[in-house]
């Protein structure tokens, strides 16, 4: 009986491990971010990379649309993509800039800003990265654009450029 | 032309594996004590038809055939003839051909150097063997055709992957396919002792060098792979917990664990239904890798080799290997009944698997976690290092013990006085590190107890080294390296881990910067034309301020042409006691280059550490036949 059992046990055991394995490789595995768009954001509570300010998701409530810009001093394609975080906030009123700084030093990020302009409004802290992982980032630059509901209308992975700036500007209109 | 005679030559492969299968069905049932001498012969052509195809693959490559579709996706006239060579193994292709050609090899060795033992079983493994040789062969060709050929023929090729194009990896799918594939062996075999009723003992004997041939390859197979990634993939470390990586762990536990358990069989007769599992899990684990790996079905640094409609084969073989195994297992298993006396080298050895059992499990789960998540809930999640360093570190220190005290221990029932001896300078290692903790404190808890364990391990060794040479025991050598070589690996680690500096910035041509005592000075950059990439050479002058010593590093970025691709060089300069590491890559549009800069120490003896595990296991096989 107890030889029985522990037969049934591994075969099961066995037989769940290939059938998983099996559904692993029908799934789609390139990345996509269908599941993000249409959800919201939730609490979150970070810190400037300036001074003592803390900022959560109540204060991007008062923006009518936020971009959420994840960034690093040390990646070159976010050096690529700012010039046109410049170009959006100078262009459209309605829109304001979170940076995320992800794993990076404080001071190599406010060299940074100094150098290429700063876009954002708020510039906020992620010295290990664990903040961006929450908000679903999986490699920089990323961004998300949030309305007044804290509702994902889009997020961009990888540099944004002309084209993905003029969706922006389609979007927010 | 080259291509057909690759594929004559892999569908005779395929007909001599039925002949073999049949033939040595039918002699199973003839009462002669010796195999037939017609099963030889087709052995010997069976090997011979599978070494000429891969050279035929390989004569392909070096004349850069693209007629044949693997040569125009994976090789490029314009490379140097080392790596047109090793291209043909450097894809996925050729790979399953080399795979094969190992199935083959150790099917025909197993053959002909086993001839004492008993004939049915050797039948019997022979026939799973090419079972096994069909399987692949089969996949191979419906899939995974190295002969494939293409018209009208190309001018030209795609060339290898840039990262690819590296010594040590040109080395390392061999090793590791004669560490994996070889378990294939002892896959059959054990399958055969079930089925023959050749049990114990003698099948002990029957598979401990297979064993040990493909745990030293492991071994290397594995340190060879974390040496390219420290040096190529410029990332400063040697090990990720990257899901490849893992994959290649999985099979060496089981392994390592049946190393062990295969003394106990052979001295004490007992734990034969544990060799057996060992024996089938290492094999299934080996092939669960590939399956990890090939299909895509997990993202890594190996991901250059992903399909997954070579998942799906590989997944129908797999389960058809397990369940034959399980089914088998269950039908044949006998009742054994263990007595072991609680301080015999048995209790330990046992006590070695339940570890090796429990490192394989955590790495396991933390390998295959992420796909369970995936198909259940749809989450995308990755597991890193501070999973295993949470789970692993705490358990390294007893695992270091018992390998201390294990091997002083002798079969069946040991002295008491020679355990407590051990202990006594144990307990005294204990004291000191927690006085060493109390006060300085500076490492961490268990980080202190690691190295204190890991020294207590190396010492140990080493007194045991100077009295098996006094009384003349070399059978002890081989364990005595190996533990050596891994206690030292804890400990170089635990160093490198706890003093390493790493610290990343911006650098612009000219300028200096001073940290940790090292000041660096950007001196120049020049560019160099080569025969397939063009490099961008950085000039670094790193003066040592404590010591006023001044050394030169030249970081390079490669632009490869085929295909276009940036690759990091890493300038590494290696010295006894640390290694100064500098990578530099380009910032676009500014003429700022981002530099990594580490200090490593130790870093060579990481390696010499490894090596002297693998070192055991051969010293064990040349002691091993200067007895016969």
């Amino acid at each position: 009986m107890k030889n029985k059992f522990s037969k049934i046990i591994i075969f099961g055991f066995v037989i769940s491990f290939l059938s998983i394995f099996w559904l692993g490789l029908k799934k789609d595995n390139s990345y996509n971010t269908k599941d993000l768009i249409g959800g919201k954001i939730t609490n979150f509570q970070l810190r400037s990379i300036y001074n003592s300010d803390l900022i959560t998701e109540e204060n991007l409530k008062k923006n009518q649309f936020t971009l959420i810009n994840f960034f690093a001093s040390w990646c070159a394609p976010c050096r690529l993509e700012h010039k046109y975080l410049v170009k959006l906030v100078n262009q459209k009123k309605n829109i304001k800039i979170l940076g995320i700084n992800f794993k990076d030093k404080k001071n190599n990020a406010k060299t940074f800003l100094n150098e290429l302009g700063d876009p954002y409004y708020f510039v906020a802290e992620d010295t290990d990265g664990k903040a961006s992982i929450l908000f679903g980032i999986y490699g920089i630059p990323e961004s998300i654009l949030i309305d007044k509901e804290l509702t994902v209308i889009k997020k961009i992975i990888g540099p944004i450029d002309q084209e993905k700036l003029e969706e922006i500007f389609r979007l927010i209109k | 032309m080259l291509s057909n005679i690759g594929s004559i030559l892999i569908l005779s492969v395929l007909s001599l594996s039925l002949l073999i299968i049949y033939n040595s069905y039918l002699d199973l049932k003839n009462n002669n004590q010796l195999i037939k001498k017609s099963i030889y012969s087709l052995s010997l052509f069976q090997i011979t038809f599978t070494i000429l195809s891969f050279f035929t693959l390989i004569v392909g490559f070096i004349y850069s055939d693209f007629s044949i579709i693997n040569v125009y996706e994976n090789s490029h006239s314009e490379k140097p003839l080392f790596y047109k060579i090793a291209g043909s193994w450097g894809n996925h292709e050729g790979s399953l051909l080399l795979w094969i050609n190992i199935l083959v090899l150790f099917s025909y060795l197993f053959l002909i150097f086993n001839h004492k033992h008993n004939k049915k079983f050797r039948l019997y493994t022979l026939i799973f063997q090419n079972f096994l040789i069909l399987g692949f062969i089969i996949f191979l060709l419906i899939n995974s055709n190295p002969f494939s050929s293409i018209y009208p023929v190309p001018l030209d090729g795609l060339g290898l992957n840039p990262i690819l194009q590296d010594p040590a990896l040109a080395i390392h799918p061999p090793l590791l396919y004669i560490g994996f594939v070889g378990c294939s062996i002892y896959f059959s075999a054990a399958i055969a002792s079930m089925l023959s009723e050749y049990s114990g003992k003698q099948f002990a004997l029957a598979i401990k060098s297979w064993v040990q041939i493909s745990w030293v390859f492991q071994t290397l197979g594995i340190t060879v792979g974390s040496i390219w990634a420290y040096y190529e993939l410029g990332w400063g470390g040697f090990w990720f917990w990257d899901p490849v990586e893992n994959a290649s762990l999985l099979p060496w536990f089981a392994i390592s664990a049946l190393m062990h358990s295969v003394m106990v069989l052979e001295k004490r007769n007992t734990l034969y239904e544990w060799v057996i599992i060992l024996c089938l899990l290492t094999f299934i684990l080996s092939v669960t890798g590939t399956f990890l790996v090939r299909s895509g079905i997990l993202n890594s640094v190996h991901t250059f080799a992903n399909d997954p409609s070579r998942g799906l084969y590989i997944l129908l073989f797999l389960s058809l290997m397990v369940f034959t195994s399980l089914i088998i297992f269950f039908k044949k298993r006998k009742k054994e009944i263990y007595s072991f006396k609680s301080s015999s080298k048995e209790t330990f050895i046992l006590a070695n698997n339940w570890f090796m059992v429990f490192f394989l499990a955590t790495v396991l789960i933390g390998t295959i976690y992420p796909i369970f998540l995936d198909v259940i809930t749809g989450a995308k999640v990755s597991v890193g290092p501070p999973f295993y360093n949470t789970v692993i570190i705490p358990l390294v220190i007893p695992f270091l013990l018992l390998m201390t005290f294990g091997p002083q221990s002798s079969w069946i029932k040991s002295k008491k006085k020679t355990l407590y001896k051990t202990f006594y300078i144990l307990l005294g290692a204990f004291i000191i590190n927690s006085t060493l903790f109390y006060f300085f404190g500076s490492f961490g808890f268990y980080s202190n107890l690691i190295l204190i364990t890991a020294t207590f391990l190396i010492l140990h060794s080493v007194i045991d080294a100077k009295k098996s040479i006094k009384n003349r025991k070399t059978f002890e050598y081989p364990r005595i390296i190996s533990h050596l070589g891994f206690g030292m690996l804890v400990f170089f680690i635990g160093i490198n881990h706890h003093h390493s500096i790493e610290t990343d910035f911006n650098l612009k041509v000219g300028e200096t910067k001073i940290l940790y005592g090292y000041e660096l000075f950007f001196e120049n950059i020049t560019i160099e034309p080569n025969k397939n990439y063009k490099s961008i050479i950085g000039d670094f002058k790193i003066t040592d301020l404590k010591k006023n010593y001044t050394q030169y590093l030249n970081p390079e970025i490669r632009v490869y042409t085929n295909p276009e691709t940036l690759t990091y060089e890493a300038a590494i300069k290696s010295k006894i006691s640390s290694d100064l590491y500098l990578t530099m890559s380009n910032v676009t549009r500014s003429d700022f280059y981002n530099i990594k800069f580490q200090n490593k120490p130790f870093m060579i003896w990481i390696w010499i550490s490894a090596f002297t595990i693998a070192l055991g296991g051969f010293v064990q096989l040349i002691l091993k036949k200067n007895e016969k």
